[in-house]
């Protein structure tokens, strides 16, 4: 059978805003909402929305994230026609080459398209988090026969300058674009989600490929060309929650904005399931001193501390006596008695010793990125292991697979970095 | 373990479990917050490696066909072999309803042929426990034994439920003398866990020799007539077991949940329970909540109070409410400041505000799927 439309999500970003979170991981593998990791909203809007076809382009560390996707079955995208496909660069007779830009990518990846010949392409990135339906957006799309529709959102004025920036009409006619402008004239922002009628999309990213002063980027080289070479751009208008969860202090108040008592973005929709691969484990336990209020908790945890005000992932244990306050914990870690954590995001399977304090003190400018890590979020990677009795101050980072040894052995101040090598292969 | 199928019966009419096998086979029972009873036996099967499992099913198993769907969930979506339901049918020799167990497995005897494994284990889909049949098989082996049968002594049993047992006596060398089922007054606490392996050839023999003589129980008609004549042995389980054979027993068998001990060993040591997932976002919990010693699924939004429960998935728990030594099943609601105290709620039962519903310890107040109170 021919599909009518394709997806393509791009997944090979490496987030480096997100410090350790993704020094192992590709961003849209980060763990997200309790139980999820940020691909599964791409992944899910595809299959609620009736594409079952999807392209995944992969570049940077996707262990994780193809062990995550494996053959699709958690979003029912096992399919004998189409389903989910891993796309990763891969070497040509003479030529050796990484996706260079997110055109690129795609452009590299035309056979795929090509094979399954589908009416239009949707390009999406996956690392956002939104729910949305993309066959609202194909029909405006087709009721307006256009070329590429462009999905906006509007948002801040002061934060416009991050975005790349649609000017349209008010029926959505875009009559010009810029990325990332110092001064932006409109709040219209792109969400980085294209529909392309699959002949423009040819006859652009070939174009794109042959123009050597090409960043090969869409929203910075392939948009504006298409409109300045006359083509039918349109702005199809999102209003629901959209976050590009780009930076550590972005992640960390997307996830608080799920433990408000009406939250803006609701993940209980039965009719607008996440779907994500399940943890065998049974459901969660709170003991006989445990305390929980304002938290999402997932299954397989046991809590006998207190936890308020945090995200709490499956498979995670909370000892006696720990007190969790404003923070993320993924899966899989354990919290040992007596600690206590605010404003601190806890990697997988790292252990919290006893008696540890971590996000206290005064806020100070981190040493090693003051760029990355810039508010007073303490970061600890993932596979870690916090010796007992130790103090750690707010705005720290430490690394993923830190043993105990790897510890000074006074208290970590604010701001302190706890690295090791270069590239995190421990 | 590719030498061994498995077959787990579900079980008749049995309305011991009131209101909860009113619309549902014994064996697709809600269990332990997102589970269902069969669960347990067809995990512990694939634990064990098994990899061909029949269920032959009879008494309302559409909620039975609903869970396990193609088998997904346990890896048994296989080409070859996996898992096979099998409903009564007719046919020209007019089989129909399945009499008995014994008569559930005669009529499937064309799945028993086909398979080409050379034991097969037997067990019941309403027994919660977490075992690995390895070393039952190896001891089966060892013993050359015809009917090997899995055993536990029941000393942390109410005595009053033995009855519902079948109970064992057994020689120095675990060789069965005496097989007695459901006696009214149990000579022992020895009892049989309905857990048993035997030979493919010889269980096809045993089940053509009894539906030529018009017997359908396999306990009643084959075992226990056959204890002297084949090599029955028995082999020791030390581990947690229990059957759901009353609603007392489903009761204080969830109950027994919230013992840290019990959901080890029942969720870790052995291996994993798989279940059919349902996508629920993790729990919420609000600013009132206040929970302790409970399990709580994913799906609820708790605003209430909640003590020694049970919560399953997509439960609510509305401000002021009280909950307090009650199983709570999926889609449930309760609202604002009703009390609850040793209640088993169904599936998407609504109790509406300011309701007070009170049980006993020993007799639990069980309200029917979709009520609204």
């Amino acid at each position: 059978m021919v599909k009518e439309i394709i997806a393509l999500i791009l997944a090979g970003g490496a987030g480096s805003r997100l410090g350790v979170l993704t020094k192992l991981i590709a961003k849209p593998a980060v763990m997200y909402g309790g139980k999820y990791r940020i691909i599964d909203f791409s992944l899910s809007n595809c299959i609620n929305s009736g594409i079952d076809t999807v392209g995944v382009l992969t570049q940077y560390r996707p262990l994780q994230l193809n062990h995550h996707i494996g053959i699709g079955k958690p979003w029912d995208m096992d399919r004998m026609n189409g389903g989910v496909t891993i796309l990763s660069p891969f070497t040509k007779q003479l030529k050796r080459e990484w996706y260079s830009g997110t055109a690129d990518a795609v452009y590299q990846n035309m056979h795929y398209i090509e094979e399954q010949n589908p009416k239009y392409v949707i390009i999406l990135s996956g690392d956002h988090v939104y729910k949305m339906n993309y066959s609202m957006m194909l029909d405006f799309h087709k009721k307006n026969n256009a070329d590429v529709t462009i999905s906006a959102i509007e948002v801040p004025v002061e934060e416009a300058h991050r975005y790349g920036i649609i000017h349209a009409t008010d029926e959505g006619k875009i009559y010009g674009f810029e990325e990332k402008p110092p001064e932006p004239k409109s709040n219209l922002a792109s969400m980085g989600v294209y529909i392309f009628n699959l002949n423009v999309l040819k006859e652009c990213l070939i174009e794109d490929h042959h123009d050597d002063k090409s960043d090969h980027d869409f929203g910075k080289n392939v948009i504006p060309k298409l409109l300045k070479d006359g083509k039918n751009l349109w702005a199809y208008t999102f209003s629901g929650y959209w976050r590009d969860v780009g930076t550590i202090q972005a992640y960390y108040e997307s996830n608080m904005d799920l433990i408000t008592r009406v939250p803006q973005f609701n993940l209980f929709d039965p009719n607008w399931k996440i779907y994500t691969p399940n943890p065998i484990k049974p459901a969660h336990y709170i003991g006989e001193n445990g305390y929980v209020s304002r938290s999402i908790i997932a299954e397989g945890c046991m809590v006998f501390g207190n936890v308020r005000n945090s995200v709490i992932f499956s498979g995670v244990t909370i000892e006696e006596n720990a007190n969790i306050e404003n923070c993320i914990i993924m899966s899989n870690s354990t919290i040992k008695h007596g600690s206590y954590l605010n404003c601190t995001i806890v990697g997988e399977k790292t252990t919290i010793g006893s008696g540890v304090n971590s996000g206290v003190g005064e806020y100070a400018d981190n040493i090693f990125n003051s760029k990355i890590y810039q508010s007073k979020i303490t970061v600890i990677g993932s596979n870690t292991i916090v010796p007992d009795n130790i103090a750690i101050g707010c705005n720290v980072v430490i690394d993923n697979h830190i043993l105990p040894g790897d510890f000074p052995l006074t208290d970590i101040p604010s701001g302190y970095a706890l690295l090791k090598g270069s590239d995190g292969n421990v | 373990m590719y030498n061994m199928m498995g077959i787990i019966l579900t079980g008749g009419k049995n309305n011991r479990l009131k209101e909860l096998s009113a619309e549902r086979s014994i064996s697709a029972v809600p269990f332990g917050g997102k589970y269902r009873a069969i669960d347990f036996a067809l995990s512990n099967m694939i634990n064990s490696g098994i990899r061909n499992v029949g269920i032959p099913t009879q008494y309302n198993f559409h909620s039975l066909m609903d869970h396990l769907g193609s088998g997904k969930e346990w890896d048994l979506d296989r080409k070859n072999d996996g898992l096979f339901i099998l409903p009564p049918y007719l046919s020209e020799y007019g089989t129909g309803w399945y009499k008995g167990n014994a008569d559930a497995m005669y009529s499937n005897l064309t799945f028993l042929n086909r398979s080409n494994e050379e034991f097969v284990l037997i067990n019941q889909g309403y027994a919660i426990y977490n075992m690995n049949y390895t070393d039952m098989l190896k001891q089966h082996v060892d013993k050359d034994a015809d009917i090997t049968i899995a055993c536990r002594y029941m000393k942390d049993f109410p005595r009053e439920y033995l009855c519902n047992l079948g109970i064992v006596e057994q020689d120095s060398d675990q060789r069965i003398t005496n097989l007695q089922e459901k006696p009214l007054n149990p000579k022992s606490d020895f009892a049989s866990m309905g857990v048993y392996i035997i030979k493919r050839k010889l269980l096809i023999s045993l089940l053509e020799d009894s539906a030529a003589h018009g017997y359908y129980e396999f306990v009643r008609d084959i075992l226990v007539k056959k204890v002297n004549e084949l090599r029955l042995y028995a082999y020791e389980f030390t581990g947690y077991w229990r059957p759901l054979c009353n609603i007392q027993l489903y009761y204080r068998t969830n109950m027994e949940l919230l013992n840290p001990s019990v959901r080890h060993e029942l969720f870790e040591k052995n291996g994993r329970i798989f279940t059919k997932v349902k996508d629920e976002p993790p729990a919420k919990y609000n600013d009132e909540a206040v929970v302790k010693n409970s399990i709580v699924a994913d799906g609820c939004i708790i605003e209430g109070h909640v003590e020694n429960s049970i919560l399953f998935r997509g439960v609510k728990v509305k401000r002021g409410a009280v909950i307090k030594n009650s199983i709570i099943m999926q889609d449930s609601v309760v609202c604002e400041n009703t009390f609850l105290d040793n209640c088993i709620l169904d599936k998407s039962v609504i109790i509406t505000a300011d309701k007070q519903l009170k049980g006993d310890k020993n007799w639990p107040l069980v309200v029917g799927k979709s009520v609204v109170v």
